[in-house]
């Protein structure tokens, strides 16, 4: 591999998704980030209530996304083949549970008012 | 406060991974080549394209925003793209035909001028293609990317109209044949019996595809519960499996754990489709058996089959074989053309550049090299442009994700010494069949070829 450049990586990504769905994802993505970095400013901390739910949402989030990789890509988990595969697999997980967890969170601060 | 931390803490390692998993996603078997991006050159060449697929357009591109005021012409007379190395899983069951085929006009930039037609003339002394409704177009610079044929003819007994039926495939044919090999190759499945597989002698197009068809073919026998009826074998065309030994050993291990049955030296030269027999030569050879030298003569050796994924002999189109272009003492059944194999520069014609399929190189058959080869191409045309000597290097960069079966693959890569280039060295091991390398050929592989032909990647 000579070199790796993020304008290369964005064609790619863009390729992948479809330009317009690409930018859509990550405009969502920084939204969501942004709106939970504004409820823990807004709060000034977090509520444990709700850390709580967003942690029990966690689970689903990465066994939701393990399964949509692995539909998406016509796998199953037999197909673990290797130390690498076994990083990923958690790897997805871990992107599922965390990105749940934050949209839970965030959700719930947003709906409820700051006690 | 400390759960915020964690949090925040998570989050960071997620961004860290996104990145790194999609970058790594993202080259996925293509190696990456970063395009330059200096500012264009001025020039009032005509610079000509011949072939409008992975190469030509991917070169159309780079050319179109390196230059300014340049006549940059391609020819083409195929209005589809075809994605192909999207044809293996077309023939799996897993994607539709449609997943290989786009417009070559949406690939190509508004600067560069397409004409619609095949070349059937190339004279590269008058210096000027002439295409089939008799256009003729003078260049000063000629780029040759019209991949190579399929010769058909080469295997008797075989017709395109019956792929799909009697158990015949010929996944290479196009994303139509594909999907109809699919169907063959589902109803053979079924119900088991004798599957052949093999290659052609000449040099061909991604040399891993046959392999992986064999053992597509393997994994859905064995998930259909009909493995045990069946016999698979696969017909070798020398004595290897693979051009690179240490590949070569890896798939014989693979083979024989799968029972695939592998004849060595078996070219094949017809089909019955009545009678579903293959027939096979067996080239004349020599050994010695107990000090003496034991002359054996050319035999035939036809085989039964329930299906069979036919690969005919490939060689340059017609147009290029006529043009003076191709090695005078190499491959001359073949006729690829004569270029350095590090410049892909003409060696008698220095304003005559090749990419892809057509470069008369021992490797780089496959459209990970074409990623290569664009910028190799680019970086000596615009320095000739300049009167200057270009500097960048092919190095016979091949890459194949090596399908074991659906779920997954192994992500080989080799240069022209026969050494495993890994883009992921001590993270994605090439000889090892992984469900990462799989990912990428499913996921990653297209973007990043389309990246490619946008002149992106
Ligand atoms: C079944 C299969 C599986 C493959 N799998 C992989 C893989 O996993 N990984 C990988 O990297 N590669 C793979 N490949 C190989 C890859 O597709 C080719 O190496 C690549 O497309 C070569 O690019 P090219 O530009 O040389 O030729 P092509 O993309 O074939 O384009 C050649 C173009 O030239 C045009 N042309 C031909 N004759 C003329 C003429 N006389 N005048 C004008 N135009 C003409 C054609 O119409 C065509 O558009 C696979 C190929 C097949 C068939």
């Amino acid at each position: 591999m000579k070199e790796l450049t993020l304008p290369m990586l964005i064609a790619v990504w863009e390729e992948m998704f479809g330009q317009s769905l690409f930018w859509a994802l990550a405009v969502l993505a920084f939204l969501v980030t942004l709106a939970y970095v504004f409820v823990l400013l807004r709060d000034r901390s977090l509520s444990m209530r709700r850390f709580l739910l967003a942690q029990l949402s966690m689970p689903f989030g990465a066994i939701a996304s393990v399964m949509f990789v692995q539909r998406i890509t016509s796998s199953r988990l037999r197909d673990i083949g290797g130390p690498i595969d076994v990083l990923v697999l958690l790897a997805v997980g871990a992107v599922g549970a965390v990105g749940l967890a934050i949209l839970v969170y965030t959700t719930q601060s947003l709906l409820r008012k700051q006690r | 406060m400390t759960g915020s931390r964690d949090l925040h803490g998570t989050l960071a390692t997620r961004r860290g991974f996104l990145a790194a998993a999609a970058g790594g996603i993202a080259l996925a078997g293509l190696g990456s080549a970063a395009p330059a991006a200096p500012a264009p050159l001025r020039t009032k060449a005509r610079i000509v394209i011949v072939g409008a697929g992975a190469g030509g357009t991917g070169i159309a591109n780079r050319l179109a925003s390196r230059l300014d005021g340049a006549s940059i012409t391609i020819v083409d007379g195929r209005k589809e793209h075809w994605y192909q190395p999207g044809f293996t899983l077309i023939a799996a069951g897993l994607k539709p035909a449609g997943y290989a085929v786009s417009t070559t006009a949406s690939w190509l930039p508004k600067s560069v001028n397409w004409i619609g037609d095949y070349a059937i003339k190339i004279d590269p002394v008058a210096q000027c293609v002439g295409t089939m409704g008799g256009i003729n177009v003078p260049y000063d610079y000629l780029i040759v990317a019209t991949g190579l044929t399929l010769n058909w003819a080469g295997v008797e007994g075989f017709e395109l109209e019956r792929v799909g039926k009697d158990g015949i495939g010929a996944v290479y044919a196009g994303p139509d044949y594909a999907e109809a090999t699919w169907r063959a190759m589902d109803a053979f499945t079924d119900k088991g019996g004798t599957a052949l597989f093999g290659r052609p002698a000449t040099e061909m197009k991604c040399a891993g595809a046959p392999l992986k068809y064999a053992f597509l073919t393997d994994d859905y026998l064995r998930r259909k519960g009909t493995r045990d009826r069946s016999q698979i074998i696969y017909a070798a065309h020398n004595k290897t499996l693979f051009g690179v030994p240490i590949v070569n050993e890896k798939v014989k291990l693979l083979f024989r754990e799968r029972g695939v049955d592998v004849r060595w030296d078996h070219e094949l030269k017809c089909i019955d489709p009545g009678a579903k027999t293959a027939t096979y030569e067996i080239p004349a050879s020599q050994s010695i058996k107990n000090g003496v030298i034991v002359e054996t003569p050319a035999v035939r050796q036809t085989i039964d089959y329930d299906f069979i994924n036919v690969i005919p002999p490939m060689t340059a189109p017609r147009v290029v074989r006529q043009s003076g272009l191709s090695w005078e003492d190499k491959w001359v059944d073949q006729g690829w053309i004569e270029v350095d194999p590090s410049t892909l520069r003409h060696l008698r014609f220095p304003n005559v550049f090749g990419i892809g399929d057509i470069n008369g190189v021992p490797k780089g058959k496959t459209a990970a090299s074409v990623k290569w080869h664009i910028p190799v191409v680019e970086d000596h045309l615009v320095a000739a442009l300049q009167d200057k000597e270009g500097t960048a290097v092919f190095n016979g960069y091949t890459s194949c994700p090596l399908i074991t079966r659906i779920g997954r693959a192994m992500l080989i890569e080799f240069d022209y010494q026969d050494n495993l280039v890994p883009s992921f060295p001590g993270v994605i091991a090439p000889l090892e069949e992984l469900w990462i390398s799989w990912l990428m050929k499913e996921t990653a592989l297209k973007p990043t070829y389309n990246a490619m032909l946008r002149g992106k990647a």
